[in-house]
């Protein structure tokens, strides 16, 4: 590569004055002084948030009101720092809609002073039931306060629309005896 | 209507024009240091404090939001947490004059108003009399020679800190002060020797100044930031520097010093130094506007009486001594924190200039020029007024 020698011009004398460079400086900030402010508000303005956000990881239920996890514990498995813990547990008779899924968590806990974001639980869920969803802010004067319970889980995930209703199908398809 | 005011012996009715003025500088001091918030938010895109509000005025309904927006009620918090914080003493340090020096910081602030009148009204003779704390012959002298104890405190503070960054900060400001000071007061002879021309009663006041350009006429009305623009900054590029604003604000440079001479300082004692600094500020830009500003004319070749003569007119009580004083106190304030908010301007934009470029603007650039422009007018003005 060709080496391109620079000038390095001697300063005028007005820029030795340093005067038309503050003049041009007092220009620039007075523009910003008067021009409209960029800041967000943030209690009262709240940020846009993008599409695929990872925020605080929450539980879904499907469009038919009923608890998706399958209490598989593939997430506690994958969470690298270890923050959910599931307590397996079998579908209560009641149910009765829910009979063909066999299992069902029994406590959901999400540890969110170890969570670390990292969407991995929502990645390996089969059952597209954990999801990090927009909540960005979590916070809390307890150590216990800080653990989402199953409930509250459910309470931050809400209903999500589900394109598969692989349970359904599978009901279906034991009821018309054939296997799948 | 105000005989009673004057039967009030001498001694009682000067501390209370003194309490007066203090109550008005030490109120606006504190308001700079929100305005400095609020400007330094505004140039970087930021709306700033807005956030502080007292119940009764958040219910009024459009002013308190208002109030509020503007950040007036962060004043009153930043004062509140100033007075009533712990107020430690290090163990390190001399504690004697450790709590003297932002005392010292205080006295000279304050003493220079004294000096500069910040009005005027017509007597019933039609005569201009100055309104001030006290209208000495020796103004700028004396503005000069109080002011430039304020180096006492830096040194004190430095010294009295015991710990090596504040001590460095207060060399800095003592050799700051002093390479200014020179070109600063090299800078307003001409204007004095403008003022007292041949003939007349020789005088270092203020008053005469502003009444110089007062005159009719074009080169009478004109400002002497006009008539002498090399002084005029000279004297506002010394002023920056020793009130140790940006960019000559070396002294307080925190990247390198910490924050010089007052890092050990906290609570009220650290809010007395920022109260004096403040106070210099006002006291500064009020002597610059007296001098090359047109003090408490309105506009330039718009003398004060011009003013008041037009505003008659249409006012009936526009020649009363009372709205003329006034009118007088509310343009020449107008004018100091117009001064402010450009001291302001000027910090949000430039950079702090290096140790060792601030010595050598100081004496080898501003010293020469103010020897030059010095040696210009006195010779254009003997020609003028032999």
């Amino acid at each position: 590569m060709a080496v391109i020698t620079v000038e390095r011009k001697p300063l005028t004398f007005l820029e030795r004055t340093y005067l038309p460079q503050i003049a041009g400086g007092l220009k620039t900030t007075f523009k910003h002084l008067i021009a409209p402010k960029k800041t967000l508000e943030y209690p009262e303005q709240r940020p846009a948030i993008p599409v695929g956000y990872r925020g605080v990881p929450t539980l879904v239920k499907d469009p038919n009101g009923r608890e998706k996890c399958v209490s598989c514990q593939l997430c506690e498995f994958v969470c690298p720092p270890k923050a959910i813990r599931i307590t397996p547990g079998e579908i209560p008779a009641d149910q009765a809609d829910r009979a063909h899924v066999e299992k069902g968590p029994q406590a959901f806990d999400i540890d969110m002073l170890r969570c670390i974001y990292c969407g991995l639980c929502q990645e390996v869920c089969p059952e597209e039931a954990i999801f990090l969803q927009n909540q960005f802010s979590m916070s809390g004067y307890t150590r216990a306060e800080m653990v989402n319970h199953k409930d509250r889980l459910y309470e931050l995930g809400g209903t999500l629309p589900d394109a598969h209703h692989k349970w359904d199908k599978k009901k279906t398809a034991e009821e018309h005896g054939n296997a799948h | 209507m105000f005989d009673f005011y004057f039967e009030i012996p001498l001694v009682i009715r000067l501390i209370l024009q003194g309490l007066a003025v203090i109550m008005v500088i030490f109120p606006i001091a504190g308001a700079c240091s929100m305005a400095e918030r609020k400007v330094a938010a505004w140039i970087q895109d930021r709306p700033g404090p807005n956030r502080a509000t007292v119940p009764w005025v958040a219910w009024i309904p459009f002013l308190g939001k208002f109030l509020q927006r503007l950040g007036v009620f962060h004043v009153m918090a930043d004062g509140g947490k100033m007075m009533f914080k712990e107020d430690s003493l290090p163990g390190h340090v001399n504690k004697f004059y450790f709590v003297l020096a932002p005392i010292v910081a205080m006295v000279p602030a304050l003493t220079t108003v004294v000096a500069v009148p910040f009005g005027a009204y017509f007597d019933a003779a039609g005569k201009l009399i100055p309104l001030g704390l006290a209208p000495l012959d020796i103004g700028m002298l004396a503005v000069f020679a109080v002011s430039s104890l304020g180096v006492y405190s830096a040194i004190l503070a430095g010294w009295a800190s015991n710990s090596k960054y504040p001590f460095l900060g207060s060399v800095r400001a003592s050799a700051q002060l002093i390479s200014y000071e020179l070109s600063m007061t090299l800078a307003v002879l001409p204007v004095f020797l403008w003022v007292n021309a041949p003939g007349t009663e020789g005088t270092m006041g203020f008053a005469r100044v502003v009444e110089f350009q007062s005159q009719p006429g074009f080169l009478g009305g004109m400002w002497f930031g006009f008539l002498m623009p090399i002084s005029a900054f000279i004297f506002l590029v010394a002023l920056f520097a020793e009130t140790n604003r940006q960019p000559f604000d070396t002294v307080e440079s925190e990247s390198d010093l910490v924050g010089s001479f007052h890092t050990e300082y906290g609570a009220f004692k650290w809010g007395l130094f920022f109260v004096a600094e403040y106070s210099h500020m006002i006291v500064g830009s009020g002597v610059f506007m007296l001098l090359f500003g047109g003090g408490w004319n309105p506009l330039p070749w718009v003398s004060l009486a011009t003013a008041v003569d037009f505003l008659g007119t249409f006012l009936p009580f526009a020649h009363a001594p009372l709205f003329v004083g006034i009118l007088s106190i509310a343009i020449f304030m107008g004018k100091v924190l117009a001064m402010i908010f450009f001291f302001m301007w000027v910090r949000w934009t430039l950079p702090r200039f290096r140790y060792d470029q601030v010595m050598k603007i100081g004496w080898q650039k501003l010293l020469p020029l103010s020897i030059a422009n010095l040696l210009f007018y006195a010779i254009a003005i003997a020609l003028i007024q032999k």
